[in-house]
Order: C-alpha cells, then sequence, then structure tokens
C-alpha cells in the first residue's frame, strides 16, 4: 500500500511527501498557459479595435429640467396618442385596473406596470384633447385628467376640456404645446395652426402628406421659433447612437450599401385594423377627417384604415420606411438623396386599398458612394435586418448591435490569419443594459443579441423610448433657449423629403432626382 | 482511511478534474474585468427564475454577485489542485453548483437561450459534478497527495 510506505515522523518531509505533496503543481502551469492564451486574444482585440474606450455608450437618462408645468393639447387620441400620453405617465383608469388584475398573474403585465409607475414624472398637464371621433374624445379626457396614475374611483385632476375642431384647441389660451397623433394628411395643417399659434409642436411621423406642404410647414416652424419634434423615438435607442459612434471610428471600412428592410405579415400590421362598434356618421365628424383630402363618402373602413388609401395615407414609404430612413439619417447623416427609384405592387391585400403592400425603393448617395435600399412586404414575417454593410466589416442593428468582420476585410486580415478575429463570429456586440461594447462575444451574449431580447436601458433602468423622445421635446420647451431636440424640422424635412421622393417613383415608374441647389423633385 | 492503489488514483484524479475546472473558470472570470453573468441570469428558467432575475437587475447585487462568483470559483478550484483545505472547497463548490443547478434546472417544459450542449432530464452535468465533491468530502485524499500531506501529516491517516 502507498500509504503504509510513508515512515518518517510528523514534521518531517521526505522527498516523497514533497513530490506528493505538490503533485498538482504542474498543472497550474498548464492551466495558465491555456489562460494567457485566452486572455490574450481577448485583450488584442480590444485593444486593436477599441481600446478601453467604454466612452461611446450612453450613460443614464436626461434629467427632467425643473420649470413650469406645461399644459397639453393632444389632437387625433387614437391608439397611437393613447401610447404616447402613456409615455407621458397618463392611462386609463379602467386600463389601470385591469392590466394590475392580469400583472398578478401574468410577468409581462406585471414588469409593463412597474416600467409604468416607476416611470419619472414629466410635470405635464393634459387640458384639452381634439378628436373626430367622439369614443376617441372621451378616451382622451378621461386619460388626461388621471395625473396621479390611479385606478377608478382613484383621485383624478381637473378633466380636459374636450375641442371640437384642431383649430380651436391650437388657439386656446390653455394650450402650450400641441401632440399631433392624426391621419398622415393632417399633420401639416395641424402644426401649421399651432406654430402660428406659438405652440410647441411633438408631431408623429412622417412629417407630411404631400411635398408642397412640407415647404411650408419648415418655414412656419423656422418663422414662429416654436419647439418642433417629430416622433421618431428610434432618436433614443441606445444602439443606434452606438453605431454612430462606431462608425465614426472607421470600424466597418468604407460602407458602399445599406439595406433596410419591413417584414409583416399580419392584417393589423397591413394596418387592416378592426371597426369599432361605436363608430357612425353621428359619432365621426367625418368632414373634418376629410380635410384636405379628395372628398368621398363616409367609409368606416376609409376612417379607421385610412393607412390603405393614398387619400389619407403616406404608404409604406412615409409610414415605415421613414423609420428606418431616421435611424440611419441619426446614424449616417444621410440627408436627401440624390435619386430614388422604385416598384412594387398590391400583391397580397386585394381588398380595395391604394397604396402598395410590396414596394421596393432604390436610394443613391454617389457623394457618399452608397446605395440605400429598402425593401417591404406586409405578407411575409422573414427576418431581413437593417444592415450597413461596409468592406471591413458589416453591421447589423435592432434594438442591439451586431458587428461582423468580412472574410475578404483589409483591415482585418492580419487579426483574421491570426485567428483573433473569426469572420463567422461577432467582431462586436453591443446588447442594451450590458453598458460597455464586447469585442469577441461570448455565446450567451452573442444569443441574447441575435434574438433581440433585451429592453432599452440606462444604467440598469427600463426606458420607454417615447417616454426619453418626449422628455427630449419638453426639456427643450423648459430650457427656452431656441435649443431644438434630436428630429428637429430639418431634419424631418430630409425625411419627408426623401419618402415622398420614393413615392413619387412608385406612381410615375420613373426615377426621380432631388435638385438640392433649387430644392426641388425633378 | 486507507484506498488501494487503484482506488487512490481514480479519486485524485477525480479531485484534480474537477479542480481545474473550477479555476480555469474562474481565472477566466477574474482576468476579464467586462465578464459578467448578467445575460446566464437573465436567461435562467425554473421555480428560482425571479430570485436570479432579481440579482441580475440589480446594479450593485450583480456586481457583488459577479465578483464572489468568479473568485469562489477560482479558490475552489485552486484548493481542491492544491490539496489543502479541500473541505470547505468542497462544501463551497457544491454550494456554487447548486445555484447553477436552480437558475438552469433541466427540467421538461424549460427553455433556455443559452445552447445546452447535450439532452438532459432532471440530471445535468451540474449535478453530476456536484456529487462529485460530495464523494471528495467523504473519501479525502489530501493528505496523501496533496499539501495537506504536508501542513498536517496526522499520523492515524497515515497507517
Amino acid at each position: 500500500m502507498d500509504q503504509e510506505k510513508d515512515k518518517n515522523k510528523p514534521g518531517e518531509f521526505n522527498r516523497r511527501d514533497i513530490l506528493k505533496g505538490l503533485a498538482a503543481i504542474p498543472a497550474f502551469g498548464l492551466i495558465g498557459y491555456g489562460l494567457f492564451k485566452e486572455i490574450g486574444e481577448l485583450k488584442a482585440s480590444r485593444i486593436n479595435l477599441l481600446g478601453q474606450d467604454d466612452s461611446i455608450i450612453p450613460k443614464g437618462a436626461p434629467l427632467v429640467l425643473q420649470g413650469e408645468t406645461i399644459r397639453l393639447g393632444i389632437v387625433g387620441c387614437g391608439g397611437r396618442s393613447r401610447y404616447l400620453l402613456k409615455a407621458l405617465g397618463f392611462l386609463h383608469p379602467e386600463r389601470i385596473d385591469e392590466y394590475a388584475g392580469w400583472a398578478r398573474t401574468n410577468k409581462y403585465w406585471k414588469e409593463y406596470m412597474e416600467e409604468f409607475f416607476a416611470q419619472d414624472n414629466l410635470n405635464v398637464r393634459i387640458t384639452a384633447i381634439c378628436d373626430v371621433f367622439d369614443k376617441n374624445a372621451r378616451l382622451g379626457v378621461e386619460i388626461g385628467a388621471n395625473l396621479y396614475r390611479n385606478g377608478r374611483g382613484g383621485a383624478m385632476d381637473t378633466i380636459p376640456k374636450r375641442y371640437q375642431t384642431y383649430q380651436e384647441l391650437c388657439a386656446s389660451p390653455e394650450v402650450d404645446a400641441v401632440i399631433i397623433g392624426t391621419p398622415d394628411h393632417l399633420h401639416v395643417p395641424v402644426a401649421l395652426e399651432a406654430a402660428r399659434n406659438g405652440k410647441h409642436v411633438y408631431c408623429e411621423k412622417p412629417l407630411s402628406w404631400t411635398v408642397e406642404e412640407t415647404f411650408e410647414v419648415r418655414q412656419v416652424v423656422k418663422d414662429s421659433g416654436i419647439v418642433f419634434q417629430l416622433g421618431h423615438q428610434g432618436r433614443q435607442t441606445d444602439s443606434y447612437q452606438v453605431a454612430r459612434s462606431l462608425i465614426n471610428r472607421d470600424v466597418i471600412g468604407k460602407i458602399s450599401l445599406i439595406e433596410v428592410c419591413t417584414n409583416r405579415n399580419d392584417p393589423n400590421g397591413a394596418w387592416v385594423y378592426d371597426i369599432d362598434p361605436e363608430a357612425s356618421p353621428d359619432t365621426i365628424d367625418w368632414k373634418q377627417f376629410i380635410g384636405p383630402a379628395p372628398w368621398h363618402e363616409f367609409s368606416l373602413e376609409r376612417f379607421f384604415r385610412w393607412r390603405c388609401w393614398w387619400d389619407y395615407s403616406t404608404g409604406l414609404s412615409g409610414d415605415l420606411f421613414t423609420h428606418e430612413y431616421d435611424a440611419l439619417n441619426q446614424i449616417l447623416d444621410l440627408g436627401i438623396p440624390h435619386s430614388a427609384m422604385a416598384s412594387g405592387g398590391i400583391y397580397f391585400y386585394k381588398d380595395g386599398r391604394t397604396v402598395p403592400d410590396i414596394l421596393n425603393m432604390a436610394f443613391e448617395y454617389p457623394d457618399r458612394d452608397f446605395t440605400l435600399l429598402y425593401s417591404a412586404t406586409l405578407a411575409s414575417e422573414k427576418k431581413r435586418g437593417k444592415v450597413i454593410m461596409g468592406h471591413d466589416a458589416y453591421m447589423e442593428l435592432d434594438e442591439t448591435l451586431l458587428i461582423m468582420a468580412d472574410p475578404k476585410s483589409t483591415r482585418y486580415a492580419e487579426q483574421i490569419e491570426k485567428g483573433i478575429i473569426e469572420p463567422h463570429k461577432p467582431l462586436f456586440s453591443y446588447v442594451p443594459g450590458q453598458d460597455r461594447v464586447d469585442a469577441i462575444t461570448s455565446p450567451t451574449e452573442k444569443y441574447f443579441a441575435e434574438r433581440g431580447l433585451l429592453y432599452t436601458f440606462r444604467d440598469g433602468k427600463t426606458y420607454d423610448t417615447s417616454h426619453l423622445h418626449l422628455r427630449e421635446w419638453l426639456n427643450c420647451i423648459r430650457k427656452g433657449d431656441g435649443s431644438q431636440p434630436s428630429c428637429d424640422i430639418d431634419q424631418s424635412f430630409e425625411e419627408a423629403m426623401t419618402a415622398h421622393m420614393g413615392t413619387i417613383s412608385y406612381h410615375e415608374g420613373r426615377r426621380v432626382y432631388w435638385d438640392a441647389a433649387s430644392e426641388k423633385i425633378v | 482511511m486507507e484506498y488501494s492503489k487503484g482506488k487512490l488514483i481514480s479519486l485524485v484524479a477525480l479531485r484534480l478534474v474537477i479542480g481545474w475546472h473550477f479555476f480555469y473558470e474562474g481565472m477566466v472570470k477574474v482576468l476579464n474585468p467586462a465578464w459578467t453573468a448578467k445575460a446566464y441570469l437573465l436567461d435562467s428558467g425554473g421555480f428560482a427564475k425571479p430570485f436570479f432575475e432579481w440579482i441580475a437587475f440589480n446594479p450593485s447585487l450583480l456586481a457583488v454577485s459577479d465578483f464572489v462568483n468568479a473568485w469562489a470559483l477560482t479558490l475552489v478550484g485552486f484548493f481542491l489542485l492544491l490539496g489543502w483545505w479541500v473541505r470547505p472547497a468542497a462544501i463551497a463548490g457544491m454550494l456554487l453548483l447548486g445555484m447553477y443547478y436552480l437558475s438552469h434546472p433541466p427540467f421538461p417544459g424549460i427553455e433556455y437561450l443559452f445552447p445546452i450542449d447535450g439532452n438532459y432530464f432532471i440530471i445535468d452535468k451540474t449535478m453530476v459534478e456536484l456529487v462529485a465533491l460530495g464523494v471528495m468530502l467523504s473519501f479525502p485524499t489530501a493528505h496523501i497527495i496533496g499539501l495537506e500531506r504536508l501542513f498536517k501529516k496526522t499520523k492515524p491517516s497515515l497507517q
């Protein structure tokens, strides 16, 4: 027996004791070698590509500036405006009771309510509501009174006043600023009325319905000096801000092609919304709904599914492409393209709509040497991402951000050859909430990143991007020093013109150009 | 406790491979300042999921948990390899593995985003390693092969 051979006394070591006592020491050498290799690779890639600089990650949410309570008027109080009201801290008391009930058994609703109650108080009051549909106006009034985030029977604030027309609302001395959540064809008429009355404007996207009114609204907004924000809440998305920093550091090399897509495949996504049983010619001010649009007999379909008709809508280009465009304009300062070419058709939803459900558009930027490609379908959910293709790497964007090296990259050729960079693995990933950009991603993060899980985080706190977008607008109003938020009227003008170029090309079946000198689409 | 040569070799080998595994896992985390268990914790499943998510969503708790996890793994591995303080190290190791098991229990009906390298039903490799550490507790070897042999050469065990 091994043990029995040991004959020496306690406290005295022989050679065998030493050998057996320190038997595992060589193992540390081997492990050390393994560690050295693994950490060395990680460090090399970090230092080469980004250094230790994590300054590109947005830190914290901007503070809520203190000041006078801002009194808001809401024009158009349908689904989108009610979402914005929630982002401002206003939910219908009945919804609060209902969601609280669901939250008891359902985790999604539990988190939803926790987030809602934790949302910072923006010090605003809803004083005015205007909607052409009585039910929407009533709901808006009831939501607007719920300043204290209570359920039924709880304390309420002063009830907002319902105005029959947006002109009356914009003229009201009870209103400091207006939120526009109407159909597309009414964005500019309401914005003009508000600006001329000196009311600040938060307008849902897209900015405009026609080319001509786009010039007018830009002029009037600038002349009036109001604070203007277009409702592209993607401006607040962390990963877009990180993407901008990374591209400015030339991480992906020369960009030649950008591809963005819309992939939807359900009636709701194709704008076939439910028709409310309370709706009728008696409860809807149809004439006001028509506004600048061509006259049409009363139609519930057109009222609720207005996005399907050019008469009120800007189609895929104005409604969905603008989201993609604005994200890229934020990252790359795109501006208005040199030319646009579009094609598509109504291939799936043959329900009487006039706007296409398949649309492909190519925008050329010869000054920048790249093409922006947009492809949309309302009849397939096959995931096609938002991809910026550079010579050295491509960047895929979502709430998360992934950069994959190109196997034929010039810049990374050496690292690829040495095996430090593996082209089929992410070079960087940014997952909001991790508070850092990772070089050489762990499998876990990769999985999270690829599946787009996780939320918009700032310093560990979840934020609704619409809330941050409204907050930015309100902060500019409170500053009162002429500062404008991130999606101001100039950015909005670029968004609208680009979308209109695509739409005009689709209608006319030809390539259209932007004459920058005379600011004309030709 | 007396072992035949074969038994001793098997037991020491078991101790060394577990120690190696712990030590390497720990050191990689210690040496990588950017490492965090956040994503792993958020991916947890089963009845203890709320507990692990609570840690993940609390920045100060997460920092403490990351620190303790990395260093505990390293030290457990270090002592198992060296053969010194094996008993407390094995107990600490079992606690760690117990936490990993509870955060990702391989029960039917629970799906994880994190890829799993095999097919498991109730028992997974974490559980196997946990039970193996239990064996380490019952069959000590550090006094024969390990630093304990040098530090406390207790005669009775050497008979």
